[in-house]
């Protein structure tokens, strides 16, 4: 089994890839544009994003509309100590995109917000003046070194992503985080399957209900749902490779220029 | 000598009064989201909020330009008879889109903190709006239209670095993809929407 996971990866990578020794901030962006991302799959990709939709109306959006009715420091509380255990795979990915400083601050970050911060619910690090919290992935993390991100894809229940990135966060699942390590992976007798499982959902109902008027004013806005996902998610995750969330750096200005010629 | 003085005069009278015309694009902004928010705020029924949001919309939008953006390549091949009717199209759809998704927002604050001029033609200016019980501070960036200084337009809204032109360009794309690029299928689909 573990073999032919092997072999999976490796063919994924030689389809999706193409590395190189060093990759510019240009290049990266230019590889990460979402108008040059292929829909390969994209009756799959439909299909899955019509179950997902189903799923959403039947599951995510009544909880997190309930959720969303929960007082402000309980949501903050939550949000929090998922960005907590988000560090433990965000600290392994700023060592691997050379981001040596920022693995020490997100590492201190851990260890006051797991102490002084009960668990993770309170953001005590920022209260101290510890820089704003970035997440990162094992997906941005190979972005940076110049891996493709392939085709478009959209899992059933997980929602949008691409090949590179469906690819890498199988990561998770040996060794790469922490948190699964302790609950699901090995037996520690402190956490249980449930603990980590749970916090995903939580963080799939957290995620929906900050964005709960956006989604629903996006989908009855939009001549194309689907089309509009796919632009918004792949935006996004040009932006949070490039780690700027400065407009000029990440958007291709040339097209705003050839209107002025119409 | 008296010559020159009159020319002096007359180069600081015209550059003091050129100057006085033209408005800063973050003053524009935040003045256009004044309007807005306190038209939001009012005690009206949504219907009469929309028609009055669509005024603001076309005094302070560049609809033509966004709509002739957001067809992305194939405005080239359009001829000049289906430019036109898209131009009617677009406008129509936009100004329901924008209209309806800002009536849903009640008394929305927006703080203008700063602006990055691109070129003669650009300046982004970078807002926050101002978080709620049920939402997080978001950032707003506008991108604002200069090249008549004295006539600032909004061009597009890029919220959290996400573009709302160029995720409605990647959608028009995806309709004309799926019906062999035909721009009918498109006209068709914003005259439904218009219509709903």
């Amino acid at each position: 089994m573990i073999k032919k996971i092997i072999v999976i990866i490796i063919t994924t990578f030689t389809l999706v890839s193409n590395l190189h020794a060093s990759s510019d901030g240009d290049l990266i962006l230019k590889k990460n544009e979402p108008s040059e991302i292929k829909d390969c799959s994209e009756t799959f990709n439909k299909a899955s994003f019509a179950l997902n939709q189903g799923l959403d109306k039947v599951i995510f959006k009544p909880v997190a509309s309930v959720y969303r009715l929960m007082p402000s420091p309980v949501k903050t509380g939550v949000s929090n100590s998922l960005n907590n255990l988000g560090n433990l795979v965000t600290i392994p990915n700023n060592l691997l995109q050379g981001e040596f400083a920022l693995a020490v601050i997100n590492s201190g970050r851990f260890i006051i917000n797991t102490t002084v911060g009960v668990l993770g619910l309170f953001d005590a690090a920022s209260y101290l003046g510890f820089e704003e919290y970035i997440k990162e992935d094992y997906g941005q993390s190979l972005a940076v070194h110049g891996v493709g991100p392939g085709c478009y894809l959209v899992l059933p229940v997980l929602g949008p992503s691409t090949a590179r990135d469906t690819v890498a966060s199988l990561a998770n699942f040996f060794g790469g985080d922490a948190w699964y390590n302790v609950t699901v992976r090995n037996d520690t007798q402190y956490f249980r399957d449930v603990d980590y499982y749970s916090s995903k959902v939580t963080s799939g109902v957290d995620f929906r209900a900050k964005n709960f008027d956006s989604i629903e004013n996006l989908e009855k806005n939009s001549i194309d749902f689907y089309a509009s996902v796919k632009s918004l998610y792949l935006q996004d995750r040009q932006q949070r490779i490039l780690n700027s969330q400065k407009i000029i750096e990440t958007q291709d200005d040339s097209d705003w220029e050839e209107i002025e010629t119409q | 000598m008296m010559k020159i003085k009159f020319l002096a005069f007359l180069i600081i009278f015209f550059s003091i009064t050129f100057n006085s015309f033209s408005i800063e694009p973050d003053i524009f902004v935040q003045s256009t989201v004044n309007r807005a928010s306190k038209l939001l705020g009012e005690d009206i029924s949504k219907e009469k909020k929309i028609e009055k949001l669509k005024v603001i919309a076309k005094e302070t939008v560049d609809i033509r330009g966004i709509g002739f953006y957001t067809l992305g390549k194939k405005r080239k091949s359009l001829s000049d008879q289906d430019k036109k009717r898209y131009a009617e199209l677009f406008e129509e759809y936009f100004l329901k889109s924008f209209s309806s998704r800002l009536a849903e927002y009640t008394n929305p604050e927006i703080d203008v903190r700063n602006k990055e001029k691109l070129n003669e033609n650009y300046t982004i200016v970078n807002s926050i709006l101002k978080a709620t019980n049920e939402r997080p501070e978001i950032n707003i960036d506008w991108r604002i239209y200069t090249k008549n200084p004295d006539n600032p337009l909004i061009r597009d809204l890029i919220i959290e670095g996400l573009s709302l032109a160029r995720t409605q360009k990647e959608e028009f794309a995806s309709v004309l993809n799926s019906n062999n690029d035909d721009i009918e299928a498109l006209f068709k689909v914003l005259k439904e929407f218009s219509q709903d």
